[in-house]
């Protein structure tokens, strides 16, 4: 882990350690990240060590450290909730059951306050949205160098483990999200009802001629609006958690260990953040959800 | 930077973890926090019942306590006049047996007066016989004077 310039450590911190496919001639690194000068002769799936390996990724590409990590985070999520639900009962509860309950009732009022709809999924989808984001942001508090270096120490070149930096994590979710409005317009308008949404809006007219010119004119402005939606829940949370992760990468790549000073009210500042973003997450999905199921 | 196949990755992560909540996180939790919620109107509205109950028990107490005197009250007062009538009577029985008792030991004292006097007279003339025999020395014939004795007697 040499690093010449505050770029080079700055980039090399945000990198994600990738197992993906590279096409035939790309140059060959060993683990070191330097150049071997060979070039592979066919397309192979490989975890790349430099950039030159990575830049020739195409889509077939994974992060192994941002899904193992949100995997990791999200099972965590799943065992703590499911040993307090194990041991919930309508009697008085334990403390941990307690914080456990409480979280699943702030999240429940909050669900009831915005969606009237009848829907078994929207609450735990909203509960595991909120812990889930909450945890993968969280781990950012720790110092930038800790996993990262362990990682390297174990011989992975590229170790990133914020899976919320990760652009393709956070859209993932909210085009997951975008699925389940689309899933919940379909299931209370109907097809036609969805489509009718989606290209007599928002302009009419009650002349048929002028209704049909407008089709395509409405089409893209709802569209556009549809499409928003996700791409702006994404790259919000992307957005914040990219800015806070990158100072904490900028305070330790120009301090070194005196990067406490800036990283430590930062880190104060972020509990803030982490939670807030967590909990726009959750509830602008519950928006979306609760739009898409209300009738016009 | 790119975008690539993590996205499909953790739709499946995503995809995963919803349902694990929705099946064994969520409905537990919620069914011990609603249970909670009945339980607790259950214990509130039970405790009302309680408090209205304890009411109409203390009123029935003092009901049953106002009966309870005005009855003791009631056979005091029977009681009184029984032992006033007792002692009424009691009094009358007496003044009556001492009225007799009276009677009776006057009935005897005149007997004891008449049987004394009747004695008197008996031995009044043995006595004036017996004196006029002195006085005449002479015996005294008694039938002779039988009819001066006896007026004698009965002057006594």
């Amino acid at each position: 882990m040499a690093y010449e310039t505050p770029q080079e450590y700055i980039k090399h911190h945000l990198t994600n350690l990738t197992y993906g496919k590279v096409p035939a001639g790309t140059p060959v690194c060993d683990s070191s990240a330097n150049l071997t000068g060979e070039t592979y002769q066919e397309s192979t799936w490989i975890v790349a060590t430099c950039y030159e390996e990575l830049e020739a990724m195409g889509f077939w590409a994974f992060h192994i450290d941002s899904l193992g990590w949100s995997g990791f985070l999200g099972a965590l999520f799943i065992l703590v909730f499911w040993l307090a639900a194990r041991k919930a009962q309508a009697g008085v509860p334990t403390g941990f059951v307690n914080f456990i309950e409480t979280i699943v009732d702030f999240v429940d009022s909050q669900v009831r306050d915005t969606f009237h709809g009848k829907s078994k999924m929207i609450a735990p989808l909203a509960l595991t949205i909120f812990c889930w984001v909450f945890l993968m942001n969280s781990v950012k508090l720790i110092p930038v160098d800790f996993v990262p270096g362990a990682a390297h120490w174990l011989g992975l070149e590229y170790f990133k483990i914020v899976p919320t930096v990760d652009p393709n994590i956070t859209l993932s979710m909210s085009f997951c999200v975008l699925l389940l409005i689309i899933g919940f317009s379909i299931k209370a308008k109907g097809v036609g009802g969805f489509i009718s949404e989606l290209t007599l809006q928002p302009f009419s007219s009650s002349n048929i001629v002028l209704k049909i010119i407008l089709i395509p004119l409405n089409l893209v402005l709802e569209l556009a609006a549809l499409l928003a939606k996700p791409v702006s829940l994404g790259l919000r949370l992307f957005g914040n958690m990219y800015a806070g992760e990158f100072v904490f990468i900028l305070a330790a790549a120009l301090m070194g260990v005196w990067q406490v000073a800036v990283a430590w009210p930062w880190a104060v500042f972020h509990l803030l953040v982490i939670t807030l973003q967590a909990f726009i997450f959750m509830m602008l999905t519950i928006v979306y959800l609760s739009l898409a199921s209300e009738k016009h | 930077m790119s975008m690539n196949a993590t996205l499909l990755g953790q739709a499946i992560w995503f995809a995963l973890f919803v349902l694990f909540c929705m099946k064994l996180v969520w409905p537990p939790l919620v069914k011990a926090l609603e249970e909670r919620k009945q339980k607790i109107a259950e214990g509130l509205n039970a405790a009302d019942r309680a408090e209205r109950d304890l009411e109409q028990a203390q009123q029935k107490v003092s009901e049953n306590l106002t009966e309870a005197k005005a009855k003791a009250a009631e056979i005091i007062e029977q009681a009184n006049k029984r032992a006033s009538q007792i002692l009424e009577e009691a009094k009358v029985h007496a003044r009556t047996e001492g009225e007799r008792l009276i009677a009776k030991a006057q009935g005897e004292i005149e007997q004891e007066i008449n049987q004394a006097r009747e004695q008197l007279r008996k031995e009044v003339s043995v006595l004036a016989l017996s004196g006029a025999e002195k006085v005449l020395g002479a015996e005294v014939n008694r039938d002779a004077h039988k009819q001066l004795l006896e007026q004698l007697a009965a002057e006594l």
